[in-house]
Protein backbone atom coordinates (compact mmCIF):
# COMPACT_ATOMS: atom_id res chain seq x y z
CA UNK A 1 0.00 0.00 0.00
CA UNK A 2 1.23 3.46 -0.90
CA UNK A 3 1.48 5.52 2.43
CA UNK A 4 2.46 8.98 0.30
CA UNK A 5 1.44 9.65 -3.21
CA UNK A 6 2.86 12.70 -4.43
CA UNK A 7 1.41 13.14 -7.91
CA UNK A 8 3.18 15.96 -10.38
CA UNK A 9 3.49 18.72 -7.36
CA UNK A 10 4.56 22.00 -8.50
CA UNK A 11 5.04 24.65 -5.99
CA UNK A 12 5.26 28.03 -7.21
CA UNK A 13 6.44 31.25 -4.70
CA UNK A 14 6.25 34.41 -6.34
CA UNK A 15 9.22 36.36 -5.34
CA UNK A 16 8.24 39.89 -4.90
CA UNK A 17 11.05 42.43 -6.02
CA UNK A 18 10.08 44.74 -2.70
CA UNK A 19 8.22 43.70 -0.42
CA UNK A 20 5.16 45.62 -0.01
CA UNK A 21 4.47 45.45 3.88
CA UNK A 22 2.13 48.99 4.12
CA UNK A 23 -1.45 49.79 1.71
CA UNK A 24 0.33 52.49 0.62
CA UNK A 25 2.92 50.99 -0.46
CA UNK A 26 1.12 48.54 -2.18
CA UNK A 27 -1.47 50.73 -3.89
CA UNK A 28 0.74 53.28 -5.28
CA UNK A 29 2.64 50.32 -6.85
CA UNK A 30 -0.66 48.74 -7.92
CA UNK A 31 -1.09 52.04 -9.64
CA UNK A 32 2.04 52.35 -11.64
CA UNK A 33 1.92 48.57 -12.62
CA UNK A 34 5.03 48.29 -10.46
CA UNK A 35 3.29 44.81 -9.22
CA UNK A 36 6.03 42.39 -10.46
CA UNK A 37 6.72 38.99 -8.98
CA UNK A 38 9.45 36.99 -10.09
CA UNK A 39 7.56 33.43 -10.27
CA UNK A 40 9.91 31.07 -8.55
CA UNK A 41 9.14 27.14 -9.18
CA UNK A 42 10.84 25.23 -6.14
CA UNK A 43 9.14 22.02 -7.21
CA UNK A 44 8.07 21.20 -11.10
CA UNK A 45 5.92 18.29 -11.73
CA UNK A 46 7.61 16.02 -8.54
CA UNK A 47 5.97 12.58 -8.21
CA UNK A 48 6.74 9.87 -5.76
CA UNK A 49 5.73 7.12 -3.94
CA UNK A 50 6.37 5.55 -1.01
CA UNK A 51 4.88 2.22 0.01
CA UNK A 52 4.21 1.42 3.35
CA UNK A 53 7.02 0.57 5.77
CA UNK A 54 9.68 1.80 3.03
CA UNK A 55 12.83 4.33 4.21
CA UNK A 56 12.91 6.49 1.60
CA UNK A 57 15.35 8.47 1.23
CA UNK A 58 15.16 12.31 -0.69
CA UNK A 59 18.79 13.44 -1.30
CA UNK A 60 20.35 16.73 -3.83
CA UNK A 61 22.03 20.09 -3.17
CA UNK A 62 20.74 23.08 -1.75
CA UNK A 63 17.95 24.70 -2.70
CA UNK A 64 16.75 21.66 -5.04
CA UNK A 65 13.60 21.69 -2.95
CA UNK A 66 13.89 18.78 -0.48
CA UNK A 67 12.88 20.85 2.04
CA UNK A 68 9.65 21.82 -0.16
CA UNK A 69 8.96 19.07 -0.82
CA UNK A 70 8.61 17.49 2.89
CA UNK A 71 6.41 20.53 3.66
CA UNK A 72 4.53 20.11 1.24
CA UNK A 73 4.08 16.00 1.72
CA UNK A 74 3.36 17.39 5.84
CA UNK A 75 0.28 19.88 4.79
CA UNK A 76 2.42 23.20 5.61
CA UNK A 77 2.41 24.11 1.80
CA UNK A 78 -0.22 23.44 -0.23
CA UNK A 79 0.89 22.70 -3.56
CA UNK A 80 0.14 25.27 -6.91
CA UNK A 81 -0.67 22.08 -9.03
CA UNK A 82 -0.99 18.62 -8.49
CA UNK A 83 -1.63 16.98 -5.24
CA UNK A 84 -1.02 14.74 -2.32
CA UNK A 85 -2.18 11.62 -0.29
CA UNK A 86 -0.70 10.98 2.76
CA UNK A 87 -2.46 7.26 4.35
CA UNK A 88 -2.32 7.67 8.25
CA UNK A 89 -0.73 10.18 11.25
CA UNK A 90 2.36 12.09 10.01
CA UNK A 91 5.03 13.19 12.58
CA UNK A 92 6.88 15.95 11.11
CA UNK A 93 10.21 16.49 11.93
CA UNK A 94 11.04 18.82 9.71
CA UNK A 95 13.01 21.30 11.94
CA UNK A 96 13.54 20.15 15.59
CA UNK A 97 11.76 22.31 18.23
CA UNK A 98 9.39 23.88 16.06
CA UNK A 99 6.44 24.86 18.51
CA UNK A 100 9.28 25.00 21.32
CA UNK A 101 8.47 27.99 23.58
CA UNK A 102 11.94 29.32 24.60
CA UNK A 103 10.67 31.22 27.92
CA UNK A 104 9.15 27.71 29.14
CA UNK A 105 10.52 24.95 31.12
CA UNK A 106 11.60 21.44 29.12
CA UNK A 107 8.62 19.90 31.38
CA UNK A 108 6.52 22.38 29.79
CA UNK A 109 7.58 22.55 26.64
CA UNK A 110 7.15 18.39 26.24
CA UNK A 111 3.62 19.22 26.79
CA UNK A 112 2.87 21.97 24.70
CA UNK A 113 4.90 20.07 21.85
CA UNK A 114 3.35 16.95 21.86
CA UNK A 115 -0.54 18.58 21.71
CA UNK A 116 1.32 20.73 18.75
CA UNK A 117 1.70 16.66 17.06
CA UNK A 118 -1.90 15.78 18.12
CA UNK A 119 -1.46 13.89 21.25
CA UNK A 120 -3.63 13.68 24.34
CA UNK A 121 -2.38 15.09 27.88
CA UNK A 122 -2.54 11.77 29.10
CA UNK A 123 -0.96 9.62 26.80
CA UNK A 124 2.18 12.51 27.00
CA UNK A 125 1.62 11.68 30.71
CA UNK A 126 2.12 7.83 30.30
CA UNK A 127 5.23 8.31 28.14
CA UNK A 128 6.82 11.37 30.21
CA UNK A 129 9.10 8.91 31.42
CA UNK A 130 10.15 7.71 28.25
CA UNK A 131 10.58 10.77 26.57
CA UNK A 132 12.78 11.93 29.45
CA UNK A 133 15.16 8.69 29.49
CA UNK A 134 15.21 8.94 25.61
CA UNK A 135 16.59 12.38 26.14
CA UNK A 136 18.84 12.49 29.02
CA UNK A 137 18.31 15.17 30.27
CA UNK A 138 16.40 14.32 33.61
CA UNK A 139 18.29 17.46 35.22
CA UNK A 140 17.24 19.95 33.09
CA UNK A 141 13.55 19.71 33.22
CA UNK A 142 12.73 22.37 34.83
CA UNK A 143 15.28 24.70 33.36
CA UNK A 144 13.87 27.22 30.31
CA UNK A 145 14.40 26.24 27.15
CA UNK A 146 16.33 29.06 26.36
CA UNK A 147 19.01 28.07 28.33
CA UNK A 148 19.65 24.76 26.26
CA UNK A 149 22.41 24.15 23.58
CA UNK A 150 21.10 23.15 20.57
CA UNK A 151 21.47 20.04 21.29
CA UNK A 152 20.00 19.59 24.04
CA UNK A 153 16.66 21.01 22.63
CA UNK A 154 17.17 18.36 19.54
CA UNK A 155 17.18 15.61 21.51
CA UNK A 156 13.72 16.33 23.35
CA UNK A 157 12.23 17.43 20.32
CA UNK A 158 13.21 14.14 18.81
CA UNK A 159 12.28 11.94 21.66
CA UNK A 160 8.84 13.46 21.34
CA UNK A 161 8.52 12.86 17.67
CA UNK A 162 8.68 9.42 17.86
CA UNK A 163 7.36 8.54 21.31
CA UNK A 164 4.09 7.97 19.36
CA UNK A 165 4.30 5.12 16.44
CA UNK A 166 3.60 7.53 13.42
CA UNK A 167 2.42 6.09 10.17
CA UNK A 168 4.70 8.86 8.56
CA UNK A 169 7.47 9.80 10.07
CA UNK A 170 9.42 12.91 8.08
CA UNK A 171 12.84 13.93 8.98
CA UNK A 172 14.93 16.79 7.40
CA UNK A 173 18.31 16.54 8.67
CA UNK A 174 17.40 16.11 12.12
CA UNK A 175 20.25 13.67 12.41
CA UNK A 176 23.04 15.78 11.94
CA UNK A 177 22.29 17.32 15.62
CA UNK A 178 23.82 16.03 18.38
CA UNK A 179 26.92 13.96 19.04
CA UNK A 180 27.87 10.31 17.52
CA UNK A 181 26.26 8.54 20.08
CA UNK A 182 22.93 10.24 20.10
CA UNK A 183 23.05 9.87 16.53
CA UNK A 184 23.61 6.29 16.64
CA UNK A 185 20.79 6.39 19.14
CA UNK A 186 18.12 8.16 16.84
CA UNK A 187 18.87 5.49 13.90
CA UNK A 188 18.11 3.03 16.25
CA UNK A 189 15.19 4.08 17.14
CA UNK A 190 13.66 4.84 13.35
CA UNK A 191 14.64 1.33 12.67
CA UNK A 192 12.64 0.52 15.66
CA UNK A 193 9.73 2.30 14.07
CA UNK A 194 10.17 1.25 11.11
CA UNK A 195 10.11 -2.39 12.48
CA UNK A 196 6.77 -1.49 13.39
CA UNK A 197 5.50 -0.76 10.29
CA UNK A 198 6.39 3.20 9.75
CA UNK A 199 6.76 4.67 6.94
CA UNK A 200 10.23 7.33 6.94
CA UNK A 201 10.81 9.87 4.69
CA UNK A 202 14.20 11.55 5.38
CA UNK A 203 16.26 14.45 3.79
CA UNK A 204 20.52 14.07 4.62
CA UNK A 205 23.16 15.89 3.37
CA UNK A 206 25.46 12.63 4.45
CA UNK A 207 25.11 10.21 1.55
CA UNK A 208 26.63 7.20 3.82
CA UNK A 209 23.77 8.00 5.82
CA UNK A 210 20.97 7.88 3.09
CA UNK A 211 22.64 4.96 1.59
CA UNK A 212 22.90 2.97 4.81
CA UNK A 213 19.55 3.65 5.73
CA UNK A 214 17.64 3.95 2.92
CA UNK A 215 15.87 1.36 0.71
CA UNK A 216 14.74 3.99 -1.93
CA UNK A 217 15.72 7.27 -2.74
CA UNK A 218 14.97 10.50 -4.60
CA UNK A 219 17.35 12.75 -6.40
CA UNK A 220 15.95 16.49 -6.79
CA UNK A 221 18.16 18.85 -8.83
CA UNK A 222 16.62 22.50 -8.69
CA UNK A 223 12.90 21.31 -8.26
CA UNK A 224 12.49 18.62 -10.76
CA UNK A 225 13.31 14.53 -10.13
CA UNK A 226 16.43 13.54 -11.41
CA UNK A 227 16.61 10.30 -10.49
CA UNK A 228 14.62 7.70 -8.52
CA UNK A 229 15.69 3.99 -7.22
CA UNK A 230 17.17 1.91 -5.09
CA UNK A 231 19.95 3.45 -2.55
CA UNK A 232 23.14 2.37 -3.88
CA UNK A 233 22.31 3.10 -7.73
CA UNK A 234 21.11 6.65 -7.29
CA UNK A 235 23.65 7.67 -4.20
CA UNK A 236 26.63 6.06 -6.84
CA UNK A 237 25.12 8.41 -9.82
CA UNK A 238 24.69 11.88 -7.40
CA UNK A 239 28.29 10.80 -5.79
CA UNK A 240 30.25 10.75 -9.48
CA UNK A 241 27.96 13.59 -11.35
CA UNK A 242 26.91 16.57 -9.44
CA UNK A 243 27.60 15.64 -5.58
CA UNK A 244 31.41 16.25 -5.19
CA UNK A 245 31.02 18.35 -2.36
CA UNK A 246 28.22 15.82 -0.79
CA UNK A 247 30.66 13.24 -1.24
CA UNK A 248 33.68 14.78 0.86
CA UNK A 249 31.50 15.02 3.89
CA UNK B 1 -23.22 23.37 7.27
CA UNK B 2 -20.40 20.76 6.02
CA UNK B 3 -17.85 23.52 6.72
CA UNK B 4 -18.93 24.21 10.49
CA UNK B 5 -18.92 20.52 10.75
CA UNK B 6 -15.35 20.67 9.51
CA UNK B 7 -14.23 23.56 11.91
CA UNK B 8 -15.89 21.55 15.05
CA UNK B 9 -14.20 18.41 13.85
CA UNK B 10 -10.73 19.83 14.00
CA UNK B 11 -11.50 21.77 17.30
CA UNK B 12 -12.44 18.36 19.11
CA UNK B 13 -9.09 16.72 17.54
CA UNK B 14 -7.03 20.00 18.36
CA UNK B 15 -8.67 20.83 22.39
CA UNK B 16 -6.12 19.81 24.25
CA UNK B 17 -3.65 21.97 22.13
CA UNK B 18 -5.37 24.73 22.92
CA UNK B 19 -5.68 24.39 26.12
CA UNK B 20 -2.17 24.09 26.06
CA UNK B 21 -1.76 27.25 24.39
CA UNK B 22 -3.83 29.39 26.81
CA UNK B 23 -2.22 27.53 29.27
CA UNK B 24 1.42 29.03 27.89
CA UNK B 25 0.22 32.42 27.91
CA UNK B 26 -1.16 32.46 30.92
CA UNK B 27 2.00 31.10 32.83
CA UNK B 28 3.99 34.07 30.50
CA UNK B 29 1.82 36.81 31.90
CA UNK B 30 2.23 36.24 35.11
CA UNK B 31 5.88 34.52 35.31
CA UNK B 32 8.43 36.54 37.37
CA UNK B 33 5.13 39.21 38.77
CA UNK B 34 4.94 38.53 42.71
CA UNK B 35 1.25 39.19 42.66
CA UNK B 36 0.63 37.38 39.61
CA UNK B 37 -2.79 36.68 39.06
CA UNK B 38 -4.10 38.97 41.45
CA UNK B 39 -3.25 42.00 39.13
CA UNK B 40 -6.44 40.57 36.65
CA UNK B 41 -8.19 41.91 39.51
CA UNK B 42 -5.85 44.42 40.96
CA UNK B 43 -5.82 46.40 37.44
CA UNK B 44 -9.39 46.65 36.69
CA UNK B 45 -9.87 47.89 39.90
CA UNK B 46 -7.36 50.50 40.10
CA UNK B 47 -8.18 52.03 36.33
CA UNK B 48 -11.43 52.41 37.63
CA UNK B 49 -10.58 54.25 40.46
CA UNK B 50 -9.08 56.34 38.28
CA UNK B 51 -11.85 56.94 35.83
CA UNK B 52 -14.12 57.40 38.62
CA UNK B 53 -11.95 60.01 40.55
CA UNK B 54 -11.66 62.05 36.48
CA UNK B 55 -14.99 61.87 35.82
CA UNK B 56 -16.36 62.83 39.27
CA UNK B 57 -14.17 65.65 40.67
CA UNK B 58 -11.89 66.97 37.85
CA UNK B 59 -14.34 66.87 34.40
CA UNK B 60 -17.46 66.91 37.06
CA UNK B 61 -19.89 65.85 34.54
CA UNK B 62 -21.01 62.54 33.38
CA UNK B 63 -21.14 60.70 36.81
CA UNK B 64 -24.02 63.09 37.99
CA UNK B 65 -27.64 61.04 37.37
CA UNK B 66 -26.41 57.44 36.96
CA UNK B 67 -26.59 54.86 39.27
CA UNK B 68 -24.28 53.65 41.24
CA UNK B 69 -21.39 55.24 38.44
CA UNK B 70 -18.48 53.24 39.98
CA UNK B 71 -20.02 49.54 38.71
CA UNK B 72 -21.64 50.98 35.83
CA UNK B 73 -18.05 52.42 34.44
CA UNK B 74 -16.33 49.21 35.50
CA UNK B 75 -18.60 47.23 33.48
CA UNK B 76 -18.64 49.07 30.80
CA UNK B 77 -14.45 49.12 30.91
CA UNK B 78 -13.94 45.31 31.42
CA UNK B 79 -16.31 44.49 28.63
CA UNK B 80 -14.99 46.81 26.32
CA UNK B 81 -10.93 46.00 27.86
CA UNK B 82 -12.16 42.49 26.47
CA UNK B 83 -13.17 43.46 23.26
CA UNK B 84 -10.10 45.39 22.75
CA UNK B 85 -7.75 42.95 24.30
CA UNK B 86 -9.15 39.98 22.86
CA UNK B 87 -9.19 41.51 19.18
CA UNK B 88 -5.76 42.83 18.97
CA UNK B 89 -3.93 40.47 20.61
CA UNK B 90 -6.05 37.76 18.52
CA UNK B 91 -4.74 40.15 15.06
CA UNK B 92 -1.15 39.53 15.95
CA UNK B 93 -1.48 35.93 16.51
CA UNK B 94 -0.99 34.81 13.32
CA UNK B 95 2.70 36.68 12.82
CA UNK B 96 3.37 35.39 16.57
CA UNK B 97 2.31 31.52 15.37
CA UNK B 98 4.73 31.57 12.06
CA UNK B 99 7.63 29.81 13.39
CA UNK B 100 4.97 27.05 14.10
CA UNK B 101 2.73 26.78 11.04
CA UNK B 102 5.89 26.99 9.10
CA UNK B 103 7.11 23.86 10.25
CA UNK B 104 4.10 21.52 11.16
CA UNK B 105 0.33 21.66 9.98
CA UNK B 106 -1.98 22.97 12.10
CA UNK B 107 -5.34 24.35 11.37
CA UNK B 108 -4.92 28.03 11.29
CA UNK B 109 -7.72 29.30 13.15
CA UNK B 110 -6.44 27.75 16.41
CA UNK B 111 -4.50 30.97 17.00
CA UNK B 112 -6.88 33.68 16.95
CA UNK B 113 -8.72 31.68 18.63
CA UNK B 114 -6.75 31.08 21.61
CA UNK B 115 -6.15 34.75 21.78
CA UNK B 116 -9.70 35.54 22.19
CA UNK B 117 -10.32 32.61 24.93
CA UNK B 118 -7.40 34.15 26.71
CA UNK B 119 -8.86 37.24 26.80
CA UNK B 120 -11.77 35.84 28.06
CA UNK B 121 -10.00 33.82 31.05
CA UNK B 122 -8.55 37.17 31.91
CA UNK B 123 -11.88 39.21 31.90
CA UNK B 124 -13.81 36.22 33.87
CA UNK B 125 -10.89 36.91 36.95
CA UNK B 126 -11.41 40.50 36.60
CA UNK B 127 -15.08 40.17 36.96
CA UNK B 128 -13.76 39.53 40.74
CA UNK B 129 -12.94 43.29 40.18
CA UNK B 130 -16.37 44.05 39.56
CA UNK B 131 -18.25 41.75 42.65
CA UNK B 132 -16.00 43.81 44.85
CA UNK B 133 -16.72 46.77 43.43
CA UNK B 134 -20.87 46.12 43.92
CA UNK B 135 -20.23 44.63 47.48
CA UNK B 136 -18.29 48.06 48.22
CA UNK B 137 -20.80 50.27 46.83
CA UNK B 138 -23.54 48.30 47.89
CA UNK B 139 -25.13 47.28 44.80
CA UNK B 140 -28.24 44.76 45.14
CA UNK B 141 -27.69 41.37 43.66
CA UNK B 142 -30.48 40.59 41.41
CA UNK B 143 -31.48 37.50 39.70
CA UNK B 144 -31.42 38.41 36.56
CA UNK B 145 -27.45 38.26 36.85
CA UNK B 146 -27.57 35.18 35.17
CA UNK B 147 -28.95 36.43 32.26
CA UNK B 148 -25.29 38.61 32.01
CA UNK B 149 -24.34 35.54 30.24
CA UNK B 150 -26.04 35.79 26.93
CA UNK B 151 -23.95 39.03 26.24
CA UNK B 152 -20.71 37.87 27.58
CA UNK B 153 -21.45 34.63 25.46
CA UNK B 154 -22.25 37.04 22.52
CA UNK B 155 -19.68 39.05 22.83
CA UNK B 156 -17.10 36.33 22.81
CA UNK B 157 -18.62 34.94 19.23
CA UNK B 158 -18.36 39.08 18.10
CA UNK B 159 -15.03 39.69 19.35
CA UNK B 160 -13.86 35.75 17.26
CA UNK B 161 -15.33 37.12 14.45
CA UNK B 162 -13.38 40.21 14.46
CA UNK B 163 -10.40 38.70 15.37
CA UNK B 164 -10.49 36.26 12.71
CA UNK B 165 -10.71 38.99 10.14
CA UNK B 166 -8.14 41.75 11.28
CA UNK B 167 -6.17 38.15 11.77
CA UNK B 168 -6.56 37.38 8.37
CA UNK B 169 -5.91 41.29 7.08
CA UNK B 170 -3.09 41.52 9.34
CA UNK B 171 -0.78 39.11 7.56
CA UNK B 172 -0.91 41.17 4.20
CA UNK B 173 -0.73 44.11 5.50
CA UNK B 174 0.72 45.35 8.86
CA UNK B 175 -0.71 48.85 8.85
CA UNK B 176 -4.20 47.28 9.85
CA UNK B 177 -2.33 46.76 13.15
CA UNK B 178 -1.46 50.45 14.05
CA UNK B 179 -5.13 51.54 12.40
CA UNK B 180 -6.88 49.14 14.57
CA UNK B 181 -5.35 51.18 17.88
CA UNK B 182 -6.94 54.44 16.68
CA UNK B 183 -10.12 53.04 15.92
CA UNK B 184 -10.71 51.34 18.94
CA UNK B 185 -9.60 54.90 20.90
CA UNK B 186 -11.96 56.36 18.50
CA UNK B 187 -14.78 53.26 19.65
CA UNK B 188 -14.12 53.82 23.22
CA UNK B 189 -15.55 57.36 23.14
CA UNK B 190 -18.52 55.54 21.05
CA UNK B 191 -19.55 52.85 23.57
CA UNK B 192 -21.14 54.63 26.21
CA UNK B 193 -18.19 53.35 28.67
CA UNK B 194 -18.57 56.44 31.10
CA UNK B 195 -21.30 58.34 30.05
CA UNK B 196 -25.28 57.84 29.79
CA UNK B 197 -26.29 58.24 26.04
CA UNK B 198 -29.59 59.91 27.03
CA UNK B 199 -28.35 61.99 28.81
CA UNK B 200 -25.68 63.36 25.85
CA UNK B 201 -26.97 66.11 23.44
CA UNK B 202 -26.71 66.24 19.90
CA UNK B 203 -23.98 67.68 17.53
CA UNK B 204 -24.18 68.78 14.41
CA UNK B 205 -22.36 67.94 11.29
CA UNK B 206 -22.74 70.55 8.56
CA UNK B 207 -25.99 71.63 8.06
CA UNK B 208 -27.28 68.25 9.89
CA UNK B 209 -28.19 67.31 13.57
CA UNK B 210 -27.33 64.61 15.16
CA UNK B 211 -28.81 62.55 18.34
CA UNK B 212 -25.69 61.38 19.84
CA UNK B 213 -27.94 58.61 21.51
CA UNK B 214 -29.24 57.81 17.72
CA UNK B 215 -25.61 57.49 16.70
CA UNK B 216 -24.53 55.06 19.20
CA UNK B 217 -27.39 52.69 18.46
CA UNK B 218 -24.91 51.67 15.20
CA UNK B 219 -22.22 50.64 17.65
CA UNK B 220 -22.70 46.54 18.87
CA UNK B 221 -20.66 46.66 21.77
CA UNK B 222 -22.62 49.32 23.17
CA UNK B 223 -25.76 46.67 22.95
CA UNK B 224 -23.72 43.83 24.53
CA UNK B 225 -22.68 46.53 27.55
CA UNK B 226 -26.13 47.47 27.75
CA UNK B 227 -27.03 44.18 27.95
CA UNK B 228 -25.06 43.38 30.84
CA UNK B 229 -25.84 46.59 32.65
CA UNK B 230 -29.20 45.84 32.35
CA UNK B 231 -29.43 42.70 33.85
CA UNK B 232 -26.56 43.21 36.97
CA UNK B 233 -26.88 46.39 37.65
CA UNK B 234 -30.28 47.38 36.99
CA UNK B 235 -32.19 43.77 37.92
CA UNK B 236 -34.01 44.41 34.33
CA UNK B 237 -34.20 41.76 32.04
CA UNK B 238 -32.73 41.68 28.55
CA UNK B 239 -35.16 43.84 26.00
CA UNK B 240 -35.83 42.05 23.07
CA UNK B 241 -34.15 44.41 20.73
CA UNK B 242 -30.85 43.76 22.95
CA UNK B 243 -31.82 40.15 22.45
CA UNK B 244 -31.73 39.96 19.04
CA UNK B 245 -29.17 42.97 17.97
CA UNK B 246 -26.51 40.95 20.52
CA UNK B 247 -27.07 37.84 18.91
CA UNK B 248 -27.10 39.10 14.71
CA UNK B 249 -24.36 41.23 15.28
CA UNK B 250 -22.10 38.34 16.67
CA UNK B 251 -23.43 35.64 14.31
CA UNK B 252 -22.32 38.11 11.45
CA UNK B 253 -19.26 38.76 12.69
CA UNK B 254 -18.10 35.48 13.20
CA UNK B 255 -19.50 34.54 9.71
CA UNK B 256 -17.70 36.86 8.02
CA UNK B 257 -14.69 36.33 10.35
CA UNK B 258 -14.64 32.44 8.91
CA UNK B 259 -15.24 33.46 5.59
CA UNK B 260 -12.27 35.45 5.04
CA UNK B 261 -10.30 33.57 7.30
CA UNK B 262 -10.59 30.18 5.38
CA UNK B 263 -10.75 31.90 1.87
CA UNK B 264 -7.10 33.55 2.93
CA UNK B 265 -5.57 31.14 5.10
CA UNK B 266 -3.80 28.94 2.39
CA UNK B 267 -1.47 31.91 1.83
CA UNK B 268 -0.10 32.76 5.33
CA UNK B 269 2.30 30.46 5.04
CA UNK B 270 3.83 32.42 1.92
CA UNK B 271 3.28 36.02 3.74
CA UNK B 272 4.70 35.77 7.49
Amino acid sequence: MNMVEVNGVSMRFNMAKEKHESLKEYFLAALQGRLQFEEFYALRDVSLCVKKGEFHGLIGLNGSGKSTLLKVISGVFKPTAGSVTVRGAIAPLIELGAGFDMDLTARENIFLNGTVLGLTPQYIREKFDEIVAFSELRDFLDVPLKNYSSGMVARIAFAIATITKPDVLIADEILSVGDFKFQEKCEERMRQLMSGGTTVLLVSHSIEQVERMCGRVTWLEKGRVRMQGNAAEVCAAYRTLGGQPAAAQ
Amino acid sequence: MQLLKAYLYDFWRYRYLLQNLIGRDFKLKYRRSVLGVVWSVLNPLLMNIVMVVVFSTIMDMRGAGIENFPVYLLIGQLLFGFFTEGTSSAMSSMLGAAPLIKKVYIPKYIFPLERVCFALVNCLFSFLALVLMMIFTGARLYATVLLALYPLATLFLFTLGVGLILAAATVFFRDVMHLWGVFTTALMYFSAIFYDPLQMGSFTVGSLQINTSQVIRFNPLYWYITGFRATVLDGRGLSWSMVWICGACALLALAAGLLVFRRQQDKFVLHI
